[in-house]
């Protein structure tokens, strides 16, 4: 029993990391149809603004909250790499709509573009220039619709832009001298300590669970919940789900179809950020991290069935389970007297490498039943 | 995009042919041997690049997973070296054996003693391999995306394989293939580089002219056509499936061929030629030099090549940047690639945008031949 809770709990921790990763894909796959190959690297933004904010909070003035910086950096996380994502779309994703590859190849070339960012430009000025996106994206729309109107808006968000950038390089450079270890650009990994509270374990039913897991099952839980809302609950939430449905439609109809474009995108993004800080309370945080996860993601949606929620959360779970099942070669330990061939192949499989193997093959064996995964999407037309 | 091909003629064509031999012929004696070996590895890979083209450009089969028949290749020539040249470590077995306690021969590497099985293993079993995870991705109608990210994922589960089994096939650190022996020779030496790097090129343009010929004719056809609307093709009565997994197995053979070629002149064959990042950048070479178009995939593959090593050696970080902004303007500026441009439109639409040629508002054959017709 204690065996079985254990080996449960252990699945769904690494199905929860997948599922939180896998989320923001699934919504921009699914309801969009553009393949992010950039996802893992917004993650890795995600996981690099929960070291930032971690420095940050160890500065004087904020050392009072610094326990609470991994809450923080959870919503810092979102906007980082969900304004990282609104300017992907902006600039490149939106040439590609209607052609999937075309966009798997161009977010390729971002996501290596972003890897080399991050290891050779300086953190602090990464910041900044993070916060003048933020503010030159966003400024100008906070104007009110007399000015957007007028003739002169241009020069308008020109100046929004400059004062942007400018307060950008005053950011990064206040960052820079007052935390050294952001001022230098560096290729190696760094570490983040998850706050005291969050060290430690915590005891159910007799069996001993990391609290650190535990708190990426709840940051999990709470995304899911919340974009389960956002789409069914929220108006914009009903205008995704229109364009999702027939996008000449909803244009016709009055929806900004750009307007949705750009919402579903930078929320794909964030919630890539989110699984960012989730990432980071795991292990070491490199310029490489995203990568380890991104092929893992594409996998459950795939095989959750594309643009549904219900199957991406199954999946992962399952992924997860059964990762855990034959990484630890857990079926040995349940059943100890199984015969020798059996076992031989079972140990064989028991290492974290061997058992993406078998994971992946068991993937491409259910598609040859299933091509459409758990949960396909209905209807009657020829494909394309 | 317009369909006029250039024409040359047959004397320029021939002396073309005699120029470029005469450079392969000459190139061991012109080049030091660092960048004649640079110039063979390039070339090697300008081998896949014709595959990934065959699949992606004509087929519109973007895979992602090349890399494994690639590596498939290397491994069957680097085992083939090693046990020929195992005789004088213990148990006449390869000498990393001995680091992990393992003293009998795996069964598979049984059949490897022999050149010939070695010759035809190096294409057959890639092939072999590439058609197995076509069929059995084709026959489900998984496409577009679907394939992509299955190939990639079935990357993944090769590379994994060969990363973990350091008892079967030494794992994550390869096997070295410059201290065997060939003929006699070492296979580092400088002779045999040189003559690796004539097998090297006689290769790429034997399987050009072999892509030209499968490109060619009703086969070729029905390739496009499966491009460009699959559905069509099947209500005419062809069996998609049949012509995709054929096409997909030609390629995995010219990407085995291609990394055999590539292990015995880098002097070493390991997972690292199946990570992901590997596989995409075979997509980039093709799309850089102009899908669709044969010749675009090998001049892709060569120069992007080489400059990313003239790149890598000067300012070591800029090459990503670089490589990812290609990337993105292959992509979105220049869909077609570099020759594509130039056989298409491009230099029309270039010239008259600096108002150096005449615009032409309706079809450039009806305009342009109704002039020539006027002055006659």
């Amino acid at each position: 029993m204690e065996l079985l809770l254990d080996s449960l709990f252990n699945g769904v921790a690494i199905g929860s990391v997948l599922l939180v990763a896998a989320l923001g894909l699934a919504i921009v796959f699914g309801l969009m149809g553009v393949i992010n190959l950039a996802h893992g690297e917004l993650m890795m933004l995600g996981a690099y603004t929960t070291y930032v904010t971690q420095l940050i909070f160890k500065l004087p003035i904020l050392k009072p909250f610094y326990n609470s910086y991994i809450i923080v950096s959870i919503f810092l996380a979102f906007i980082v790499s969900g304004v990282v994502g609104i300017l992907l779309e902006k600039t490149i994703i939106r040439k590609l709509y209607g052609s999937p590859l075309e966009t798997l190849l161009a977010t390729w070339g971002v996501s290596l573009i972003l890897q080399q960012f991050v290891r050779s430009v300086p953190l602090a000025y990464g910041t900044g220039l993070v916060i003048s996106l933020l503010i030159g994206l966003f400024l100008p729309t906070t104007f009110p619709s007399k000015i957007k109107e007028s003739i002169n808006f241009k020069y308008f968000k020109f100046s929004s832009w400059i004062f942007a950038a400018l307060t950008g390089v005053l950011t990064g450079s206040v960052i820079s001298s007052s935390v050294s270890k952001l001022s230098r650009a560096s290729a190696r990994n760094v570490d983040v300590t998850a706050p005291s509270w969050m060290r430690g374990q915590v005891e159910i039913i007799g069996t001993a669970f990391p609290k650190t897991r535990l708190m990426i099952i709840v940051i999990t839980l709470i995304s899911v919940i919340a974009i389960t809302l956002f789409l069914n609950q929220s108006a914009w939430g009903m205008r995704i789900r229109a364009v999702t449905q027939n996008r000449r439609m909803s244009d016709c109809l009055g929806i900004s179809t750009e307007k949705v474009d750009i919402i579903t995108f930078g929320i794909g993004s964030g919630l890539a950020g989110v699984a960012g800080v989730a990432v980071s309370l795991l292990g070491s945080v490199g310029p490489n991290v995203g990568g380890n996860y991104i092929v893992g993601c594409f996998m459950v949606v795939v095989l959750g069935g594309v643009g549904n929620l219900l199957g991406t959360v199954l999946a992962s779970f399952g992924i997860g389970i059964m990762t855990d099942l034959i990484g630890a070669g857990r079926l040995l330990s349940i059943w100890p007297d199984m015969p020798l061939p059996l076992s031989n192949a079972i140990n064989f499989f028991a290492t974290t490498s061997m058992a993406r193997v078998m994971i992946f093959a068991l993937i491409v064996i259910f598609l040859q039943f299933k091509p459409t995964g758990l949960f396909p999407q209905k209807g009657r037309m020829v494909e394309n | 995009m317009s369909f006029s091909k250039i024409k040359f003629d047959k004397k320029i064509v021939l002396s073309f042919w005699i120029i470029l031999i005469a450079l392969i012929i000459a190139a061991p004696t012109i080049l030091p041997v660092f960048r004649l070996n640079l110039l063979g590895r390039y070339l090697s890979l300008s081998i896949v690049a014709l595959g990934v083209d065959l699949i992606w450009g004509y087929t519109g089969l973007l895979s992602l997973g090349q890399g494994i028949f690639f590596a498939l290749g290397g491994y069957c020539a680097a085992m083939y070296l090693q046990i020929t040249s195992s005789s004088e470590f213990p148990n006449n077995i390869p000498e990393f054996f001995a680091l992990y306690g393992v003293e009998k021969l795996p069964f598979f590497w049984e059949p490897f003693r022999s050149p010939v099985f070695t010759f035809f293993a190096i294409w057959i079993i890639p092939a072999l391999v590439a058609g197995l995870i076509g069929f059995l991705v084709f026959r489900n109608r998984i496409k577009g995306v679907y394939f992509s990210i299955l190939t990639q994922a079935s990357l993944l589960v090769f590379f994994n394989f060969f990363n973990g089994q350091q008892k079967l096939i030494n794992g994550t650190n390869g096997l070295k293939t410059d201290v065997t022996q060939l003929f006699g020779q070492m296979v580092g030496s400088e002779s045999m580089q040189r003559l690796f790097f004539w097998v090297t090129a006689t290769l790429v343009i034997a399987s050009w002219f072999f892509a030209k010929w499968v490109v060619k004719g009703r086969f070729g056809n029905i390739l496009i056509g499966i491009r460009d609307d699959e559905p069509r093709v099947r209500f005419t009565g062809y069996n998609p499936v049949i012509f995709k997994t054929i096409i997909f197995s030609i390629a995995g053979g010219l990407a085995g061929i291609s990394g055999a070629l590539y292990t015995v002149q880098s002097g070493i064959v390991s997972p690292q030629f199946m990570t992901v990042p590997f596989s995409i950048e075979m997509v980039i070479w093709v799309a850089v030099g102009g899908r669709g178009t044969l010749l675009g995939a090998i001049l892709g593959a060569v120069f992007i090549n080489y400059a990313k090593s003239l790149v890598s050696e000067a300012l070591p970080a800029s090459w990503m940047f670089i490589q990812g902004g290609l990337f993105i303007l292959v992509v979105t500026a220049l869909p077609e690639g570099v020759l594509g441009w130039l056989q298409g439109d491009g230099p029309r639409n270039l010239l008259q945008r600096f108002g150096l040629k005449r615009k032409i508002e309706t079809y450039p054959s009806l305009e342009i031949n109704k002039k020539e017709g006027n002055n006659e």
